[in-house]
């Protein structure tokens, strides 16, 4: 049946900020959805609080609220719009979920609005565990032996029954957050806590672990008249055990039969169809290796990662598909998108080979275990297309970083044997490193895959790889011999170092063979039917099939993976400069290897290469279009990178230069030139050597930031103050600059301002000044930042517009360029200056509503500024403000440090817009999701450098605002100085008054306490009507368990209780009736908090009250934490655990005194009588 | 071992060869689907073809006991873009290569598969030569010319003689054209009393063994060629329930006076979209044909079309305004591929109940009572 007459106007969810799990794939699915509505003439009202997205784009839906993604303000959204319908399921877990709460608490039923696409029941049942195992026992299809708990015991009861291992999953939770494995009890008692703690519902699910299993999964669609298709199916190269989104994926299934695949396939339409999804929906499978049984682990009843991976894989649309099956359309309605003259009611079928291999951030958190499990690390992934195994696996890895040359890891191959043996037992980010290392070395396939569980197809195929390796460095290089590598995927260099060949005799090889890739199309039908879209994959085969057209043309470069510090704000930029180009009247093709992105749609460009950004791949490219340049500003650092090897070949980059990036990049020339140009820039020194590097100290004294040259987000900087520190940081960090030296920079202390301006090389337009609310020294993609400039004196903007103007002319800039200064309040610096799109450019783009991309292509295909709309110099400001705030997934990371540093940790920001300054703050923060509590303790533990009369002004405010403030020893003595009261708490109280202290709102129903002692360890409060009731169990690790458990009425009473760790066990329980339980309000508490188990009457347990509370084992609630740390950041350190503890339980944890200043004007926000009235919202043009 | 395709019009594909050493003529066809090469291979439509496999890695999973559609190989030849030969799957005995050895099968690898396919898509199938004996292309356009393909296999590729595989339930004569087993497993499945004919048996053959229902095979070739058979099906029509499959579809249209035609090249493949009117749904199918009905005719014959292919538009199912026939296109019985359409095996079971010759024609209602699709419940 055709769309739906009655829906003219719909609310499309998106997914809010990148956080791990969570990633551009919903960018790209939510951008679908929009086109695939709009285009049917319906009004679409698109709400996400990410600016870095596509779909926010003015363009891509007709209203746009970057708006914070919370009941409230979508609630007001919703009255204000008054739409038909909301659409939830492009939104991931935090769209389903929102939906799922207004749904539940009437919202969409008082304002006369429907959930498409995805309905209540379908959700509940493919995500609530219980519901779902009793679905499946229904339609007969087999699960594991599981049990849903709530509590400890049923957990260790159920272990006791099944037996080890067990796999630990909570409920309502997105990329596997606190899940996990357990072989023993230990492990268990430890899994299970987190999982209750993660799950919305304090739920988890206990399974039989089926690790050592296949991994199978199928992408399925269904209409509302009960057509199904599966869009594709995708084998992990790891067995179970480790999440799908950490796993090397395959697709097709390799290893499958095909009544293997029609059992599954049978099983996903079964699931489905039962399920009653109209949509796309993921299932997960695990198939037993030595026999045909298998198991369901789990639905994804939307879009997800995989189906984004999906339809990239197989060329099928899924959420223009799925948006349009929401609309009412069956699929048989619908046409292949692809091919646009077959139905879309087909399976796609593929007729070449995929790899997706993740990208983990394990390089920028040294601290994190590189151990995977059931909880997802990774921050993005890449996909290669080929047309065997082999070579599909090594472009992607080459396409991890452009840097890979194939299967290597230098510090794997240094291994001894022993060692390596121990590494391929662990699963981590690098064991298929090993895997290749202990091939090399002789070990036997069958040896592997025991002990891995990895299946032998895939081994043999990594065994296929180091054969190559051993021919290539024993034989002759010999046509056949280079074809053969080649066509394995085997890279230029890779090649030229293991035969040792020189490049120009492979060339010659090479040319006289004609041994050079072919592009063959990715097309749905496996060539059964023309297809019209324009998707090409390299491979070595016969035919090229790309046909060249005659028009101008253009390639943008790709930013390849997500990864911290270049995030989905590149892949908008890359988006950006292909529109552009079109607008302009070229050919606009693009290259990139990113699955999850709006930029490798199949719709997107005029032609997209699914391709490894790797030199020898972007060169292949170019000799087959030779266009007419290149960009490459508009990637991140991984395009820019590329500059210097295209511009030695002769290729055109359109803009800058290579010799200008180099001069922006090459600190010592660069400060030549400033220093020329009469700008300060902090001095510094390049140095080489340690020797040189304790000479320039003697220059330029303490504090200093020491960083390797060539960097992506700030990789491996520091802040360093003493020669101890400077001499650990070169120890450990020079082998990261073989190729460049260590930079040596003094420390500026002051203000950063960011400027991102468009040049032509002769003007520059520079659409406005990000001031960051924290200080320098913290990295800029991790700092709130403010547009427009709010404390800058105009002299000091107009001097940034003059040095912007001056460092654009005589680097000779014509396109984007971003910089970095610092203000000390006399001068003003330059930092950093990069000559590229930045992180700030789509904010800029849409707060100023100047198209800052199409700009920048317009200068680099030679246009002036002069000559477009928009003026040159600084932009007038709007009457708007701006706040970006960072978003880290520390949730998923969790040994990772989050104090902020020069190190960038953040891997997404959200941006909160209003009139009012105090207001756009206030939804900044409410939209990163922080927890904004409005009375409470604050513990605040201050380094010296920080102990500032400043620093004490702002604590000051809270204690004003009602707080009660506690400290460490030092902290405490300082603020008392300043005559506010605070009182000491040692490190270990706070971690014990560390817990959750959410209030719900709603009416806490019932706490069940555990009985008597010794074999109870679990608290469960379960809460009706709420959407986060948490458990908070701390482990104090001496004499048994300590637990604590706090308990939130609707009136912000908050209950907490610690053990006394020599007596065991110690409950405490919040009474039920009269939520008055135990009160450790602002008085702080001291001496010992007591409460009984089950205390029906209410009269829970007994706070000590004290304005200086002292030692003893008083537990108070802590609200929040103020911490900044000591620049040198130590896992080992208390202050790390109660970071990371106040990080975990959602607790605030300000780092920096700046954030914590600005928190305060959140605050008072929150605290506001009639914050609901005063905050208003807005679409982007509205402001 | 150099493998070669030659293409009748002069076109050389260069690879590797593996299997047996051989050289074939035989029609140049390309299959879709991403698994159950073995099945393919073992299917007797295939016979006289040589099979071009899109999906690029070939023989993963190895060869196993359970998956052969019937006891040998009856395509000439295979092509694939790569050949494993270190295969993994619990059930796996052997490779790919050694199984088309023992087969005798030739086949050849590291050809642009792709680019074989596009040249079918656009010039349709075509007489080629495979050889990875070391032919040269003008030995290898030699045995292209000397060889004449015949389109009558289905007359050779079933049963030579009548056998009977048990079962109590409804006694189904089974006319093969070259069945698929899986087809008898669908059958048997059911508790069929399966009586499997030779090509050549007459209607009184047929209806010796006093049957509840005809089945009509899938099998090769150009189902005019199959003149004897449509003449003795056609006798039959009216007297018991049919079904036929492919083939056995295209036989029925012929009795029923329609007519067939050539595609350009046809339909191979796990993928293909089919709109089933009487439900207004659609499904998945597993398919494997080169000719199809033309839909005009049938209809003037008294065939109502029940299915047509979502991507042309083509037949794909049909049955009897008057008599409780049908048939389909495609493959039901999956083997490869979906197992989206098994229901219609058990819609057979329902007009065997109701429409038994042997049943007494007052419990029976008659046979020419079941116009308006009543049977189709």
């Amino acid at each position: 049946m055709p769309k739906s007459p009655d829906l003219n106007k719909i609310i499309i969810i998106g997914s809010g900020p990148i956080i791990i799990g969570q990633a551009a794939e919903f960018d790209y699915s939510g951008t679908q959805a929009c086109k695939a509505i709009r285009e049917e003439g319906i009004e679409t009202v698109l709400v996400n609080s990410n600016p870095a997205t596509i779909m926010t784009d003015p363009d891509i839906a007709d209203k746009v609220y970057l708006e914070p993604l919370n009941e409230e303000f979508l609630e007001k959204i919703i009255d204000r719009e008054r739409p038909d319908g909301i659409l939830a399921g492009f939104g991931g877990q935090t769209g389903l979920n929102l939906a799922m709460s207004l749904a539940k608490k009437g919202v969409l039923d008082k304002y006369g609005t429907r959930l498409l696409g995805v309905n209540e029941e379908s959700i509940r049942k493919a995500e609530d565990r219980e519901e779902f195992r009793s679905l499946m026992l229904q339609i007969g299809e087999p699960i594991p032996p599981s049990v849903i708990a709530t509590t400890l015991e049923e957990c260790k009861a159920f272990a006791r029954e099944v037996g080890y291992p067990l796999i630990v999953r909570p409920a309502y939770t997105l990329g596997g957050t606190g899940g996990g494995f357990a072989q023993n009890e230990e492990e268990l008692v430890y899994q299970c806590r987190m999982g209750m703690e993660n799950s919305t519902i304090g739920q988890i699910l206990l399974e039989r672990s089926v690790a050592g299993w296949k991994e199978i999964e199928y992408e399925v669609m269904r209409d509302a008249k009960d057509n199904c298709i599966i869009i594709c199916n995708m084998e992990n190269f790891d067995p179970v055990g480790v999440h799908t989104g950490d796993s090397i994926v395959v697709a097709p299934s390799q290893t499958l039969r095909d009544a293997e695949y029609q059992m599954l396939r049978s099983a996903s339409l079964k699931i489905i169809r039962e399920l009653k999804i109209e949509g796309g929906c993921n299932i997960q499978f695990a198939l037993d290796p030595k026999s045909s049984d298998y198991i369901v682990i789990e639905v994804n009843p939307r879009v997800s990662r995989s189906s984004a991976l999906a339809s990239k894989a197989a060329g099928y649309p899924i959420a223009k598909i799925a948006a349009k099956i929401a609309l009412g359309y069956s699929l048989d309605e619908l046409k292949n998108y692809v091919t646009q003259n077959t139905s879309a009611c087909f399976e796609p079928t593929l007729d070449y080979c995929v790899v997706k291999f993740p990208k983990w951030p394990f390089d920028k958190f040294m601290t994190a275990a590189r151990r995977l499990g059931t909880q997802m690390k990774a921050t993005g992934e890449v996909m290669a297309i080929s047309n065997n195994f082999e070579s599909a696996l090594l472009k992607a890895i080459t396409s991890l970083d452009g840097k890979n040359d194939g299967l290597h890891l230098p510090s794997v191959q240094s291994l001894t044997d022993g060692e390596l043996r121990e590494k391929i037992g662990v699963q981590d980010d690098e064991r298929i490193y090993a895997l290749a290392e202990a091939l090399r070395r002789g070990a036997a396939v069958d040896v592997l895959h025991r002990a891995t569980g990895i299946d032998p197809w895939f081994l043999n195929c990594l065994k296929n790889i180091t054969d190559m390796e051993r021919r290539l460095s024993t034989e002759k290089l010999t046509p056949s011999l280079l074809y053969q590598a080649e066509r394995m995927g085997f890279t230029d260099q890779e090649i030229k170092d293991l035969s040792g060949a020189h490049r120009a005799a492979m060339q010659d090889i090479r040319i006289y063979n004609d041994i050079f890739p072919v592009y063959k199309m990715v097309d749905t039908c496996g060539g059964e039917f023309k297809a019209k879209t324009p998707y090409y994959y390299s491979c070595f085969d016969r035919e090229d099939e790309c046909q060249i057209s005659d028009r101008q043309k253009v390639l943008v470069i790709g930013s390849g993976p997500i990864r911290i510090g270049q995030g989905i704000e590149f892949d908008y930029c890359c988006v950006h400069g292909v529109w552009a180009l079109q607008k302009a009247g070229y050919e606009a093709i693009i290259m990139n290897n990113n699955p999850e992105t709006v930029s490798t749609d199949f719709d997107t460009s005029d032609k997209l290469y699914f391709e490894s950004l790797h030199m020898d791949d972007v060169m292949n490219v170019i000799k087959k279009e030779r266009p007419q340049g290149v960009i490459v500003q508009c990637g991140g650092q991984t395009s820019l990178n590329l500059a210097q090897r295209l511009a030695e070949r002769s290729i055109n980059i359109l803009g800058t230069s290579y010799t200008s990036i180099d001069l922006a990049e090459d600190r010592e020339k660069f400060s030549d030139l400033l220093h020329k140009l009469d700008i300060p820039t902090p001095e510094g020194r390049a140095v080489a050597t340690e020797e040189e590097a304790f000479a320039a100290v003697k220059d330029l004294g303490y504090p200093l930031v020491v960083r390797p040259s060539y960097v992506i987000g700030g990789r491996a900087m520091q802040v360093v103050y003493s020669d101890e520190e400077l001499h650990k940081y070169l120890k450990g960090a020079v082998s990261l600059s073989t190729e460049h030296p260590v930079l040596i920079d003094k420390y500026i202390q002051g203000k950063e301002v960011e400027v991102d301006a468009v040049a032509d090389g002769s003007d520059v337009l520079i659409p406005g000044i990000m001031e960051h609310v924290e200080r320098t020294g913290v990295h800029s993609g991790d700092s709130i930042s403010v547009y427009p400039s709010c404390s800058l004196p105009e002299t000091v903007k107009a001097t940034l517009a003059d040095y912007t103007k001056r460092i654009a002319g005589a680097l000779h800039i014509v396109g984007l360029v971003n910089i970095q200064y610092a203000w000390d309040g006399e001068r003003v610096y330059v930092i950093e200056v990069n000559p590229r799109a930045s992180r700030t450019v789509p904010i800029l783009s849409k707060v100023t509503a100047i198209p800052m991309i199409e700009l920048a292509v317009n200068a680099m295909l030679g246009r002036k500024l002069t000559d477009m709309d928009w003026g040159t110099g600084l932009a007038e400001n709007r009457k708007l403000y701006a706040v970006k705030v960072p978003v880290f997934s520390s949730e998923k990371l969790t040994d990772m440090d989050v104090a902020l540093g020069p190190e960038m940790r953040s891997t997404g920001e959200v941006l909160g817009l209003d009139t009012d300054l105090e207001h756009a703050v206030y939804k900044g923060f409410a939209a990163s999701g922080t927890r904004i509590p409005t009375k409470g303790n604050i513990y605040v533990s201050l380094r010296d450098a920080e102990k500032t009369e400043q620093a004490a002004a702002v604590l000051e405010k809270y204690a004003k605002q009602g707080f009660s403030l506690y400290g460490s020893a030092g902290t405490c003595e300082y603020l008392q100085q300043f005559g506010i009261p605070a009182g000491f708490l040692s490190e270990e109280d706070v971690l014990l008054g560390i817990t959750d202290p959410e209030s719900c709102g709603g009416a806490v129903e019932t706490v069940t306490a555990g009985g008597d002692g010794c074999a109870r360890d679990a608290l469960a409060a379960g809460g009706a009507g709420c959407a986060r009731e948490t458990l908070a169990a701390s482990n104090t690790g001496s004499a048994g368990e300590t637990l604590a458990a706090s308990n939130t009425g609707s009136a912000e009473k908050n209950l907490a209780a610690s053990g006394a760790g020599s007596a065991g066990e110690t409950l405490a329980v919040g009474g039920a009736d009269d939520r008055k339980g135990s009160v450790a309000g602002n008085t702080g508490s001291a001496g010992k908090t007591l409460a009984a188990g089950g205390a029906v009457g209410g009269e829970g347990g007994v706070a000590g009250a004290g304005q200086t509370a002292t030692a003893g084992t008083a537990a108070v609630p802590i609200h929040i934490v103020v911490n900044v740390p000591e620049h040198m950041n130590d896992p080992a350190s208390t202050a790390f655990h109660i970071r990371r503890k106040a990080t975990d339980y959602r607790v605030p944890v300000l780092t920096c005194m700046d954030t914590a200043r600005a928190f305060l004007t959140a605050i008072k926000m929150e605290r506001q009588p009639d914050k609901g009235r005063l905050l208003s919202v807005r679409t982007l043009t509205e402001y | 071992m150099d493998g070669l395709l030659y293409l009748e019009d002069g076109t050389v594909f260069r690879g590797r060869g593996f299997g047996y050493p051989r050289t074939s003529a035989g029609e140049l066809v390309f299959n879709t689907s991403m698994t159950g090469y073995q099945e393919i291979l073992t299917d007797p439509s295939y016979a006289g073809q040589i099979i071009n496999f899109t999906y690029p890695l070939i023989g993963n999973y190895g060869i196993t006991a359970a998956d052969n559609e019937s006891s040998r190989i009856h395509a000439f030849g295979m092509a694939a873009k790569n050949i494993c030969f270190t295969p993994s799957n619990y059930r796996s005995v052997m490779t790919i290569d050694q199984w088309l050895f023992d087969m005798k099968v030739p086949g050849i690898f590291e050809i642009d598969t792709r680019a074989l396919t596009r040249r079918i898509r656009s010039h349709g199938t075509v007489k080629c030569v495979i050889s990875n004996q070391g032919l040269s292309p003008s030995e290898a356009r030699d045995f292209c010319d000397q060889a004449v393909l015949r389109n009558d296999h289905m007359k050779r590729a079933g049963v030579r003689q009548r056998v009977r595989i048990g079962g109590t339930g409804r006694r189904v004569a089974v006319l093969d054209f070259g069945v698929k087993q899986n087809i008898l497993r669908s059958l048997e499945k059911r508790n069929c009393d399966v009586y499997l004919f030779p090509y050549g048996s007459s209607a009184d053959e047929l209806m010796s063994v006093d049957p509840d229902g005809l089945f009509l095979t899938n099998g090769p070739g150009d189902p005019q060629e199959a003149a004897e058979a449509v003449a003795e099906v056609k006798k039959l029509m009216g007297r018991l329930p049919m079904f036929g499959i492919c083939m056995g579809h295209q036989v029925l249209a012929l009795a029923a006076g329609g007519k067939t035609f050539k595609m350009a090249y046809g339909h191979r493949g796990g993928n293909h979209g089919v709109y089933d009117k009487e439900t207004g749904r659609s499904c998945i199918t597993s398919q494997n044909h080169g000719y199809v009905v033309s839909a005009q005719s049938v209809i003037l014959s008294g065939m109502e079309i029940t299915h047509f292919n979502l991507n042309d538009g083509t037949v794909e199912g049909m049955r009897h305004n008057t008599w409780p026939i049908f048939s389909v296109q495609y493959h039901p019985e999956a083997s490869p591929g979906p197992n989206d359409s098994d229901h219609l095996f058990d819609r057979f079971m329902d007009l065997m109940d109701r429409f038994s010759p042997n049943l007494r024609p007052a419990a029976a209602g008659g046979i020419n009572t079941v116009k308006g699709g009543g049977h189709h419940a």
